[in-house]
């Protein structure tokens, strides 16, 4: 057997399974290794070349504000004082409001998409769930003007701080104009909800049925088997999903812009206005002239560049215990 | 296509008839596919004016075959690429400041095209007339120290009009933009406490209030919430019958907002201006009767040396055509045209603009 170019091709028996060898096969296989290690590099090169390049943009910032860059409310592009604290404190804040509601919401789902739906009702409700991450991030901003906040500034918004006397904790309390950090962290939570869910289902369908029969048989109900059984053998998959979700909702721009109030200030209440990162670099990059400026918000970028890597780092190790205490567990 | 061929052929001849018979000859080679593919000039910068920009560059492609390509990535970011020489010409809602020109490869022009106007824009129940304010209480909405509408310096300025005890919610641009400098602008120009801090600027530190983003999230917010007050470009409020204040200008009158005050701010600038003036001015609060005080001219920015000999004709070309043709269609699209006399003064500079043919 020949190919057209001229190789012969042979065809060896080697142990169980037979393998088309190229006579020649070491340079390409060398070029193919070659390419492929280069393509690996590519990526973490390009990693490191963004945060070089952002880094350098920003250091005059970081340089001349030191540590108050990370604690100053104060950001004033017309005289040249900048502060991050506020930006970095929606970040945070907004991304744990989203995940405090999606993640119980995604479980649930996939719970009921993996162990109690019927097969009929699975596909087209899975399908409807995870459509939900292929709306753009510019339709739920505006989805969430004209439904989401007049929907919060009545009835939901007096609700919580008047009828459920929730203004006593502090969170809830204040005007309720609508733009908020509660808008943006319900927002943040449907947009991140798709990809916990989806996470979270794949890795509750890969639980063994033994690992279900085995509790049934047991005599545990289904709600115990479910909790008992399923939901610890399938814990690390689902973190791993919360914390994908986690890195949508640190870095999503547009519909947090729309809904947050955009205001550089660190309120208790959850009703306030608020600031993220990315929405301050959407907000200001594009008419930003003057250095000062342009290398404040490189040094925002920069921060929010950290924050992420940090928070995947800790989310690497929450998954690493989890799955380590699981498989000791089983053992 | 042999239209466009045709097309080309007297604007190279026109090259020609300049002089330079090199450039002519080349440039009716090079022509011909630069109008079947990519632009003959590129410009990059506002977002305010671009409505009325891709109007006159698409009429003015299809009555002389060149090709402009304009890119409405903000007033900032137009004067970054003009700065760094990877367009032919910029556009700002602000004027460019000393430091910004320094930084320029050379002598940038300034070249006033349309006008635009801020209005301030409210949601208030059972008003027959529009709300009127003057420059200092607006100064004081917007910074907090007025926060009732029943507060006695509204109360004052509208006569027989009830105010309701409500609140004010102030909802200002989040975004950098040649609005919110405009408006900052007249505000520091009337209010020496505002003038002081936060001051002018495309982006501040609002003392108040929510940010929302574009003149569609402004409007949208001030729709939705009785009692909220903020300010938006005058296309942007007539196109979507907002009620916007009469505002007292500089002769004390009221004067409500539309394409003909504004125009009568900029005469009003205009007949003081010094015949040297590099265009670089505000005309907010301007004098003259009718003259609506939130105003602001938008630019043009051309480099006074242009590199080449037939862009320098394509550019200067242009310019001329807007400032005839152009202007006519202005206030179809809502803008306010330049007044009579400036376009004078602004077609004679035209001719200080020259060709770098060393290269």
């Amino acid at each position: 057997m020949t190919l057209p170019d001229g190789r012969a091709v042979v065809a060896a028996r080697e142990g169980e399974g037979a393998t088309l060898r190229i006579h020649g096969a070491p340079i390409g296989d060398r070029v193919y290794s070659g390419a492929i290690t280069f393509f690996a590099l590519c990526v973490p090169l390009l990693l490191l070349a963004i945060a070089w390049e952002i880094g350098v943009a920003g250091w005059p910032t970081l340089h001349k504000f030191g540590f108050g860059f990370l604690t100053s409310s104060e950001w004033d592009p017309v005289t040249g004082k900048f502060g991050a604290a506020p930006a970095i404190y929606g970040t945070i804040v907004s991304s744990i409001i989203a995940l405090v509601l999606a993640t119980p919401l995604a479980i649930g789902v996939s719970l009921f998409l993996s162990d109690l739906a019927p097969r009929w009702l699975r596909q087209p409700v899975g399908f409807l769930v995870d459509l939900l991450a292929a709306i753009p991030s510019v339709v739920y901003g505006l989805w969430g003007i004209f439904v989401l906040l007049p929907v919060l500034r009545d009835p939901v918004m007096p609700f919580l701080r008047d009828t459920l006397h929730l203004d006593k904790t502090g969170l809830f309390t204040g005007p309720a104009y609508g733009p908020s950090m509660l808008a943006a962290g319900i927002i943040l939570a449907i947009m991140i909800l798709p990809y916990i869910s989806s996470v979270s289902r794949e890795v509750l369908l890969a639980v063994p049925r033994s690992q279900r029969e085995a509790a049934l048989a047991l005599g545990a109900t289904r709600w115990e088997a479910i909790w008992g059984a399923v939901l610890p053998y399938a814990r690390s998959g689902i973190v791993g999903g919360v914390i994908l979700g986690l890195g949508r909702a640190l870095g999503e721009t547009m519909a947090v812009t729309m809904l947050i109030g955009n205001r550089p200030e660190i309120a208790a209440s959850l009703f306030a206005p608020g600031y993220t990162m990315a929405s301050l670099l959407a907000n200001e990059f594009s008419e930003a002239s003057s250095d000062a400026h342009l290398s404040a918000l490189m040094a925002v970028a920069f921060v929010l560049f950290v924050i992420t890597l940090i928070v995947n780092a800790i989310a690497r190790w929450l998954v690493w215990q989890v799955s380590r205490n699981t498989s000791g567990r089983t053992a | 296509m042999n239209r466009r061929i045709l097309l080309a052929i007297p604007l190279a001849a026109a090259v020609a008839c300049g002089g330079d018979r090199k450039a002519g000859a080349d440039s009716s080679a090079a022509q011909s596919p630069s109008t079947t593919s990519g632009a003959d000039l590129t410009g990059a910068g506002a977002t305010f004016p671009y409505p009325i920009y891709s109007k006159w560059f698409a009429d003015y492609a299809s009555s002389t075959g060149v090709k402009i390509n304009y890119q409405s990535i903000g007033s900032g970011g137009g004067i970054r690429q003009l700065t760094e020489g990877t367009v032919d010409f910029g556009a700002s809602d602000a004027p460019m400041t000393d430091a910004e020109l320094a930084k320029a490869k050379g002598p940038i022009l300034h070249f006033p095209t349309v006008l635009g106007a801020v209005v301030v824009i409210y949601n208030l129940s059972g008003l027959t007339a529009p709300l009127r304010l003057n420059g200092d209480a607006i100064a004081q909405i917007f910074a907090g120290k007025i926060t009732k509408w029943n507060d006695s310096r509204i109360a004052t300025l509208n006569p027989g009009v009830k105010l309701p005890t409500r609140d004010i919610l102030v909802v200002h641009r989040s975004d950098g933009s040649g609005t919110t400098y405009i408006f900052s602008d007249y505000l520091s120009a009337v209010n020496s406490a505002w003038a002081a801090a936060p001051g002018k600027g495309k982006e501040l530190s609002w003392p108040v209030g929510i940010g929302a983003k574009g003149n569609e999230g402004v409007a949208g917010q001030i729709k939705q919430t009785e009692g909220a007050m903020g300010y938006t470009e005058l296309a942007y409020a007539k196109q979507n019958h907002l009620a916007a204040a009469a505002i007292a200008n500089q002769a004390g009158e009221y004067v409500e907002p539309s394409i003909e005050s504004a125009t009568a701010a900029a005469a009003g600038i205009g007949a003081k201006l010094p015949p040297n003036t590099d265009f670089r001015i505000s005309i907010v609060n301007a004098p003259g009767k009718g003259s609506y005080p939130i105003s602001s001219f938008t630019w043009l920015l051309i480099p006074k040396t242009i590199p080449s000999a037939k862009k320098h004709k394509q550019l200067t070309d242009f310019l001329r055509w807007y400032l005839t043709k152009g202007e006519a269609s202005a206030s179809s699209l809502d803008y306010a045209p330049l007044p009579e006399p400036l376009i004078a003064t602004l077609t004679a500079r035209i001719d200080s603009i020259s060709a770098d043919t060393a290269k």
